[in-house]
């Protein structure tokens, strides 16, 4: 039997997810959308009486004191009549097979209320005023479902049973690669999803011609997973040719060369004193924190998947990083999250946006709920993050998730031994997420919604949580010889890496499946969530299968790692595919690729000059500048009570630079993290672009009073097609870029990530083919330490009377600036890292720092100097004096962009973007001290804190003054809108 | 003299518990961890407790309701050991899901029957919300809020309005001193009813809030401690454990 329960609110003034549907309408104009009503809707299917179907409404899925239900037979004319006189009544359901968290929750707890073996589907239901059908239909689709994971249906369910599946019987399916030319190669490569180059391909077919056979399906698949861009980064360690404005230069490894290269030198002349514990090796980079712990960090992007599904695909992305860093060494601890998106600006006019792109509003909004939803469950709290705005990033939005974990000292490395079980452990596996890693590696286009929904998965945040639980209790019993995460390419890329030496056989029946009626090549590569694979010595698996039981995991052996250097794969005992390892791991051919990067023309500075105070609140409203509060807020940045600096400081709640936390509760050591993202100088100078991004990170994590003598960076690349050499050339500047940056900081990269092939192509409303592609990307995440959080640091101005001080050299910096995207001039100087400039800025402020006499500290980023002393204004809730004239400013001479006077030399100092730059509050009377603290680098006294909140600009025109009140509403504009 | 033992119980999706225990830690008590399957197993592990908390977290997803299934599990599976531990006169403390726990547990603000008298529901926002608020205690009999006037600790949740079943149980739950602790200021963050933000039974030793005491127990948690506050201080969180603590010593 098959039952509906409808829960709905009794007083519908509390209905908001039907005031929020009637607001959206109105906003996208769609007519008719008046009123509307909603409800929870829950399909029961089973061995179920109508009076049990009652008590389980009553008991579990209403609330007694503010909601009521109609329970009866699924199509019962009653679930479908008419709600406050609103008579179009749509289903929004989760497609069969799309993992449906709150459905299968439910079905847990009706077996605790003594109905086992009940299947459970959760939907939501809406009540519309009169309309026709198809118009509700679209009404859901753009405003209620995403076709990628719904089904929407007007009027009475129609459904017989969800029971989904089928059976599939045992096959060998060969894949003949015999007899193709380019051109076939190439079309079977699209056809089948694989992402394989035909250079690939024509490797593989030679591999198996030695075998004297054709390749199986599941083997000709396992090589694409382990041979995607997203599993073997193969563009970054490729041989290139490059031609750039430093000349030209051929590596055999790119990422070798740089940024390894980098940190193996930083690590070779740290000496003893090496704090880089597993760098590049693991799913994240270890650190040494204290005594008795190390730390791990990484950063995933999960920019497709969340283009397609924004909700679905930041909470995977969240969840897929968080299981990096739970599979790093003997499994670490995760701790905190960080997320950056990059979308484009959310005043696109909708004409603008092509078919088959998610407006970026609803998408930006899309992608923060998914973050929050995994995030808060996970108990991991979101300290940091930043978004950054750019047409570019219209059809390719960018997810970047990060996460940071702790691990007892010794825990770094794993090392699987012979003989160990292969076990997997937690979700089970279903069709959904197949191909991920195969999709990511290829471009977008408007119909990769239709095609590619297979590859787009919901998270289930309870069954990860209770899997974490799991695994670390198993790491403290040491009952597990190493582990890892299924994520791209799930059970194929995860068994792969781990037995990447010994080998393993695998009985892929042995899987636990979501449904029936998976194939073998199905079980071996899908993508489904929330799974680990460990190595466990068969001595410990009886413990390892009691503490799974007693937090309520699954845990299965599936095979054994054996040593034979092959992976075996079986079903019911027959063979179903075999590979060598070696060729697996070293067979992939590498080819020389070409880049090429020639610096466009940078023109002068085209001044539009305006007043400071309308500038100011100009630039303050600009999306990259504004209060990111009402994302913030919706992320839990305070569990785990480990909280020190948060992302809102001040009794004004002023934006951090850096965010920082205990390591350990109850102990004085903390962590730092701080973001750095220069997308806007991308497309005019990629080795800037990433040099300033890494400053900014460091000056982040710094500001907040990190040792700047223990920052572990790491690189997220997001790049374009760089199969053409004009793009992989900006690609190969920002590796130098990162080489000569972590030398110069002694901040050695620990992880990275890259993707690319981040383009989306569209037919235009001509027909005309088009292609937007995002500008090349970089996002620094820089890992600080602080010595004690005592001595933690924040932006938001303290007290009255004391002085404001600028540390580092201001330069007319305004091609990519706020104050270029306010109209106030364009183009202009490139803001230029002078990394040893920097570096002395940065030593010399934390020496500052560790005087005890910094009350106040802000790096300056986006917006410069003005920007940065209102957002200390607005947190502090107090005022400040500043005084252009004073600041320390490279006039004309090394560049004639900056030969800029009055007005413009005014907004040039206060908005110019340089480097490497920090707004101090220093105690009055201690200028002195701060002096000898500094040394060489430059800095002044530019002002001082007022008591009356008002912030007066102090230029050659003379006094401007702006109320903090006035700054504090123009930079929380912006989410007023989005609330 | 024994320092008071305090059971942290947790269940598939809590994830408060660490930093909870800590906090009875630092409040002098001992803190034990127990998964909720292993007291349904075992119901002697909690039988040399005298403190039961029930703390934050998102159990079983609270994909249907915040707290629905914990209850419903301790409904079915511990209702005796519950009532027990409450009889032999153990305080009961639930945070934020743990208040929803309680609630839906019929433990707090319920008729003889276990009729509700009482729910958390959505924000009137919708949204999940994560802020400080000003808290003021209004008196009466609760344990763990005794010495405790106005003070601050942050909120973060999504279902955290409270509203009674009518306007008559609030007027005599409030005349009874059951529902003392109040937003202040204008800082209700979810349209809770009478700006409540934290109930007790009768006695006062059943209490849950929907604030996270446990997320202010060091100065450093404040969110502009920096330069303003000493950090070698505790945070005011810490006094409702001390509380605890000190009427089980």
């Amino acid at each position: 039997m098959l039952w509906e329960v409808d829960v709905s609110l009794t007083d519908p003034a509390t209905d908001h997810a039907a005031g929020e549907l009637v607001a959206a309408a109105n906003q996208l104009g769609l007519a008719g959308c008046t009123a509307a009503r909603t409800a929870a809707g829950w399909l029961v299917e089973g061995n179920v009486s109508r009076a049990d179907v009652e008590r389980i409404a009553r008991v579990l899925l209403a609330d007694p004191v503010t909601e009521t239900f109609t329970a009866a037979e699924i199509g019962a004319a009653g679930l479908t009549a008419a709600v406050d006189g609103l008579p179009t009544v749509v289903h929004v359901l989760p497609r069969p097979g799309v993992t449906d968290p709150a459905g299968l929750t439910a079905a847990e707890a009706l077996a605790m209320l003594g109905h086992p073996g009940v299947a459970v589907r959760s939907l939501k239901k809406y009540w519309l005023p009169a309309m026709e059908p198809a118009a509700a239909a679209s009404l859901a689709r753009r405003l209620l479902a995403n076709d990628a994971i719904h089904d929407v249906v007007v009027g009475p369910l129609a459904l017989e049973s969800l029971a989904g599946g089928g059976h599939w019987s045992f096959a060998r399916h060969t894949v003949s690669l015999e007899g193709l030319d380019e051109a076939a190669l190439a079309k079977l490569s699209r056809d089948r999803c694989l992402a394989l180059s035909v250079a690939e391909l024509v490797a593989v077919r030679d591999h198996f011609r030695t075998l004297g056979r054709d390749p199986l399906e599941i083997e000709l698949e396992t090589i694409a997973q382990t041979w995607s861009e997203h599993c073997c980064h193969k563009t970054l360690t490729s041989p290139v040719a490059h031609e750039g404005p430093a000349g030209t230069a051929r590596y055999a490894n790119l990422l070798k060369e740089t940024v390894f290269a980098a940190t193996q030198e930083v690590r070779r002349l740290l000496g003893a004193a090496d704090w880089c514990v597993s760098v590049f090796r693991d799913n994240s980079g270890v650190v040494r924190f204290d005594g008795d712990h190390d730390i791990c960090v990484k950063v995933e992007t999960h920019n497709h998947p969340s283009a397609i599904e924004p909700y679905g695909g930041a909470a995977t992305g969240l969840g897929g990083v968080i299981r990096d860093v739970l599979g790093t060494g003997l499994a670490a601890k995760p701790i905190a999250n960080l997320d950056v998106f990059c979308v484009a600006p959310p005043d696109t006019p909708a004409a603008a946006i092509p078919p088959g792109v998610i407006p970026p509003r609803r998408l930006l909004a899309g992608v923060v709920a998914g973050v929050r939803d995994y995030g808060n469950r996970m108990g991991i709290p979101t300290i940091a993050g930043a978004v950054a705005f750019h047409p570019g990033y219209l059809g390719n939005p960018l997810v970047f998730c990060g996460t940071v974990g702790i691990m007892p000292r010794g825990h770094a490395e794993g090392r699987v031994e012979p003989g160990d079980l292969v076990v997997v452990a937690g979700g089970r596996t279903g069709r959904d997420g197949i191909h991920g890693a195969t999709f990511s590696s290829i471009e977008l286009s408007s119909a990769s919604e239709t095609e590619s929904g297979g590859a787009v998965q919901i998270g289930h945040a309870i069954h990860e949580k209770t899997l974490t639980d799991f695994v670390l209790e198993a790491a403290r019993q040491k009952v597990f010889h190493a582990i890892t995460d299924c994520g791209a390419g799930g059970l194929s890329s995860a068994v792969g890496e781990m037995g990447s030496e010994l080998g393993a056989e695998v009985d892929l029946d042995r899987v636990p499946l979501k449904y029936d009626g998976l194939s073998a090549t199905e079980v071996w590569i899908s993508e489904a969530q929330e799974r680990m694979v460990l190595a466990v010595p068969p001595g410990q698996w009886d413990k390892l299968a009691r503490i799974a039981a007693a937090e309520g995991v699954e845990a299965t052996a599936i095979g054994t790692f054996t040593g034979a250097g092959k992976i075996v794969l079986r079903w019911h005992g027959e063979v179903a595919g075999e590979l060598a390892c070696h060729f697996l791991h070293e067979g992939r051919p590498r080819h020389m690729l070409v880049s090429r990067h020639v610096p466009p023309a940078l023109p002068p500075a085209a001044w539009q000059p305006a007043g400071l105070a309308s500038t100011l609140l100009a630039v303050l409203a600009l999306p990259d500048v504004a209060s990111k509060e009402w994302i913030i807020r919706q992320y839990d940045h305070e569990v785990q009570g480990a909280s020190v600096t948060k992302p809102l400081l001040g009794p004004g709640a002023g934006p951090a630079d850096g965010t920082a936390i205990r390591g350990v509760l109850g102990r004085e050591r903390g962590i730092v993290l701080g973001v750095g993202l220069r997308h806007r100088l991308g497309p005019l100078d990629p080795y800037q672009m990433a040099a300033g991004g890494i400053v900014e990170a460091i000056a982040n994590a710094v500001a907040a009073g990190a040792d700047p003598e223990r920052i572990a960076l790491l690189d997220n690349f997001c790049w374009g097609d760089t199969r053409r050499p004009e793009t992989l050339g900006p690609l190969v500047e920002a590796c130098r870029a990162c080489h000569d940056l972590a030398l110069a900081f002694a901040a050695p990269f620990v992880s990275g990530k890259d993707s690319l092939n981040n383009v989306f192509a569209y037919t235009d409303a001509a027909g005309v083919a088009r292609e937007i592609s995002i500008p090349p990307t970089l996002l620094a995440t820089a890992l600080g330490q602080l010595p004690d959080v005592r001595q933690a640091i924040s932006p938001d101005l303290k007290r009255p009377g004391s002085l404001l001080a600028i540390v580092g050299l201001s330069r007319a910096d305004t091609a990519g600036s706020q104050l270029e995207l306010a109209g106030r001039v364009r183009g202009g100087r490139l803001p230029v890292v002078d990394a040893a400039a920097c570096r002395a800025t940065i030593q010399a402020l934390a020496r500052a720092q560790r005087a005890g006499f910094v009350l106040a500290c802000h790096d300056l980023s986006d917006g410069g100097l003005a920007a940065a002393v209102a957002e200390m204004a607005i947190g502090g809730g107090l005022g400040a004096r500043l005084d252009l004239a004073a600041v320390p400013f490279a006039e004309a001479g090394d560049d004639a962009a900056g030969a800029t006077t009055g007005l413009a030399r005014d907004l040039a100092i206060a908005f110019g973007e340089s480097p490497g730059r920090f707004v101090c509050e220093l105690p009055a009377g201690r200028a002195a001290e701060f002096t000898a603290a500094l040394g060489d680098v430059p800095w002044a006294v530019i002002g001082e804190v007022l008591a009356e909140p008002s912030v007066e600009l102090g230029g050659a025109g003379g006094v401007e003054h702006v109320a903090v009140a006035a700054l504090d509403s123009a930079w929380r504009s912006l989410a007023r809108e989005n609330h | 003299m024994l320092s008071p033992r305090a059971l942290v119980l947790r269940a598939p999706g809590t994830n408060c518990d660490l930093e909870t225990a800590h906090a009875f830690e630092r409040a002098g008590g001992i803190a034990r961890r127990v998964h909720v399957r292993a007291l349904a197993e075992r119901p002697a592990t909690g039988d040399d407790c005298q403190i039961l908390c029930i703390p934050g977290g998102f159990s079983y997803g609270d994909d249907i309701a915040s707290g629905r299934i914990f209850a419903l599990e301790l409904r079915t599976r511990l209702a005796d050991v519950l009532r027990a531990f409450r009889d032999r006169g153990g305080l009961v403390l639930g945070i934020c899901n743990g208040f929803q726990v309680l609630l839906q547990t019929g433990l707090l603000l319920a008729d003889a029957d276990g009729t509700r008298q009482a729910t958390l529901a959505h924000n009137t926002s919708g949204r999940f919300i994560d802020r400080w608020v000003s808290l003021r205690n209004t008196g009466g009999p609760c344990v763990f809020l005794q010495g405790l006037d106005s003070f601050e600790l942050p909120v973060a949740h999504a279902e955290g309005r409270f509203a009674t079943r009518s306007a008559a149980d609030f007027a005599r739950l409030d005349a009874a001193g059951q529902l003392p602790l109040r937003y202040a200021g204008g800082s209700n963050p979810n349209g809770a009813e009478g700006d409540v933000a934290g109930a007790c039974d009768a006695t006062g030793r059943v209490f849950g809030l929907m604030p996270h005491p446990e997320r202010f127990v060091a100065t450093t948690q404040h969110p502009a401690w920096h330069g303003r506050l000493d950090p070698d201080q505790p945070g005011t969180g810490l006094a409702l454990f001390s509380n605890a603590v000190r009427a089980m010593a």
